[in-house]
C-alpha cells in the first residue's frame, strides 16, 4: 500500500475532462491550493465542482473559473467572486445553489454509505422544487441525495503515510466530509509524517478514506477579510 | 431619530440570556457581539465550525486558518471547540442553538424571510441561512425598516425568493421592535423620536398597535 505521491501534478494526473470534483475549504480557508494550481496548469475542462464557495477572482476555485474550466458549480455561497457572478448571469456557467448544511450533509451521507437524507432546509422555497417532501413529527423535510464524486480533493494540516489526517482550526470545515465522499480521495497536507507518528486519538479522517497524499510546500493561505482590533496602550 | 446600526445591535443584545448559544449572521448581527450585557455569558457559534468565537485578533496576529462565517479573521475564547460543517449544521438542525440573528431584504407578516437572491441581479447564494431559519428555535431579524428606495421591508407577502417560511419571531429595525404574531407585526417599541404614525407609514404589512408604545431606552 503506497498512498504517497510526489506532488500535486502526480496526485491529479488521471483527472480528465468532465470529472465531478469535490473541493474542500470554506472561503479561502482550508482549500487545496496546490491541487487547484495543478488543475489550472493541466487545463482539464468541463468540470463539475462541488465546493462551498467559488474562491475569489484570482485565488482558489476562481482560478479555474477564470479559465472557463468549470461547467457546473454546486455551492452554497458565491458572493465574493465577480467573474462567477458574470458567468452565472450570462448563462455560461451552470450553477446549483444549495443550503450550506445540505451541502455538508450530502457529502456526509456519501461517506457514511447512505443514499439520501431528510433535511428541513429549503422547505417552502425554490430549493424544494421537484423534491420529495416528507412529514415527520409535525414538520416538513426535503429528501436530498448523497453526492457522487469522482474525486474529492482536500487539504489537511498534518497527515501520515497511511493517509490519516488532522485539520487545523476552522480550516477543517468541509474537508473531512469530502474526504469520506470521493471515489478517489486526494489529500494535500502541510506536514507529512511516517505512519505511527500521529496520535491515533487525534485523527479526524482515518486513512481508509484517503487514496493519495502529498506534502505541499509554500502555502499562501490567503486571507479573504483581514479584520483586526487595536491594541490599547 | 432612527437607530444607528450599532444601536440596533445594542437593542438586540438585550434579548440574550445567560447560557445562550447564539449564531450571528453577517452585517448588523455581527455587531451584537460588542454589546453583550454585563453578567450574561453567551457562546457564539460560527457555522464554518466553531463554538466560542472571540473578538478580532490584534494587528499582526491574524491566523488564516481561523475565520468566521463572514470569512473575517477572528480569535477563540477559552472553552472553544472546532468541528466540521456537518456537525455544525447538525447542532443547528437539532435545535441546540438558542438564538439566530440575521439580516433580511424582506420579512412578511407571517414571518417568511427573503435574504438570498434578487432574480436577474444578485445571486450570492443562501450560505447557511436556509438551514438556520429552518431549524432555529428563535430567530431575530436585524434590518433597516425600508430599503434604499424608501420602500417598506415589512410586507404582507415577500416578493423576493424565500429563504424560509413562517420562521421569524422578532424584528428589530432602525425604527421599531416588532414581534411576528399570527395576526401580523405587533409593535412593541419605537426608536426615540420616531412616532407610531411614522412606523405605520413605513410598514406595508399588517401592523398591530395596542396601547402606548414605549420608546427604546439607551
Amino acid at each position: 500500500m503506497n498512498k504517497v505521491v510526489a506532488d500535486a501534478n502526480e496526485a491529479i494526473h488521471d483527472i480528465q475532462d468532465g470529472a465531478i470534483l469535490m473541493l474542500g475549504g470554506f472561503g479561502l480557508c482550508g482549500i487545496p491550493e496546490k491541487c487547484i494550481a495543478a488543475l489550472v496548469a493541466k487545463g482539464v475542462m468541463q468540470l463539475t465542482c462541488i465546493s462551498n464557495n467559488a474562491g475569489i477572482d484570482d485565488f482558489g476555485v476562481g482560478l479555474m473559473l477564470r479559465q472557463k474550466q468549470v461547467k457546473k458549480m454546486i455551492s452554497s455561497y458565491v458572493g465574493e467572486n465577480a467573474e462567477f457572478e458574470r458567468q452565472l448571469l450570462s448563462g455560461e456557467l451552470e450553477v446549483e445553489l444549495i443550503p450550506q448544511g445540505t451541502l455538508a450533509t450530502r457529502c456526509m451521507a456519501a461517506g457514511y454509505g447512505m443514499p439520501a437524507v431528510y433535511t428541513p432546509a429549503g422547505v417552502g422555497t425554490e430549493v424544494a422544487e421537484g423534491k420529495e417532501v416528507r412529514h415527520f413529527n409535525g414538520k416538513d423535510y426535503l429528501l436530498e441525495y448523497a453526492f457522487q464524486a469522482d474525486f474529492a480533493i482536500v487539504k489537511a494540516w498534518k497527515g501520515d503515510t497511511d493517509g490519516n489526517l488532522i485539520y487545523k482550526e476552522t480550516a477543517r470545515n468541509f474537508n473531512p466530509l469530502m474526504a469520506m465522499a470521493g471515489k478517489t480521495t486526494i489529500a494535500e497536507v502541510e506536514e507529512l509524517v511516517p505512519a505511527g507518528k500521529l496520535d491515533p486519538d487525534a485523527i479526524h479522517t482515518p486513512g481508509i478514506y484517503v487514496h493519495r497524499i502529498f506534502q505541499g510546500t509554500g502555502y499562501e493561505k490567503r486571507i479573504e477579510q483581514k479584520t483586526v482590533r487595536k491594541k490599547h496602550p | 431619530m432612527a437607530l444607528t446600526k450599532e444601536q440596533i445591535a445594542q437593542r438586540i443584545a438585550r434579548e440574550l440570556k445567560d447560557g445562550f448559544y447564539v449564531n450571528l449572521g453577517i452585517g448588523i448581527p455581527t455587531l451584537v457581539a460588542n454589546y453583550i450585557p454585563e453578567g450574561i455569558n453567551v457562546v457564539l457559534q460560527s457555522e464554518n465550525g466553531l463554538l466560542g468565537m472571540g473578538p478580532f485578533p490584534f494587528e499582526g496576529e491574524e491566523d488564516p486558518d481561523l475565520i468566521n462565517a463572514g470569512k473575517q479573521t477572528i480569535t477563540t475564547v477559552p472553552g472553544s471547540a472546532f468541528f466540521d460543517s456537518a456537525m455544525s449544521f447538525g447542532m443547528i438542525r437539532a435545535g441546540k442553538v438558542d438564538l439566530t440573528v440575521l439580516g433580511a431584504m424582506e420579512v412578511s407578516e407571517e414571518g417568511d424571510i427573503a435574504n438570498w437572491k434578487i432574480p436577474g441581479k444578485m445571486v450570492k447564494g443562501m450560505g447557511g441561512a436556509m438551514d438556520l431559519v429552518a431549524s432555529a428555535k428563535n430567530i431575530i431579524v436585524a434590518m433597516m425598516h425600508s430599503n434604499p428606495k424608501g420602500e417598506s421591508k415589512l410586507l404582507p407577502r415577500c416578493t423576493l425568493p424565500l429563504t424560509g417560511v413562517k420562521c421569524v419571531k422578532k424584528i428589530i429595525t432602525d425604527m421599531a421592535v416588532l414581534d411576528v404574531t399570527d395576526k401580523g407585526f405587533k409593535l412593541l417599541e419605537r426608536a426615540p423620536g420616531v412616532s407610531v404614525d411614522d412606523i405605520k407609514a413605513r410598514t406595508s404589512g399588517k401592523l398591530i398597535i395596542e396601547g402606548d408604545i414605549p420608546e427604546i431606552q439607551f
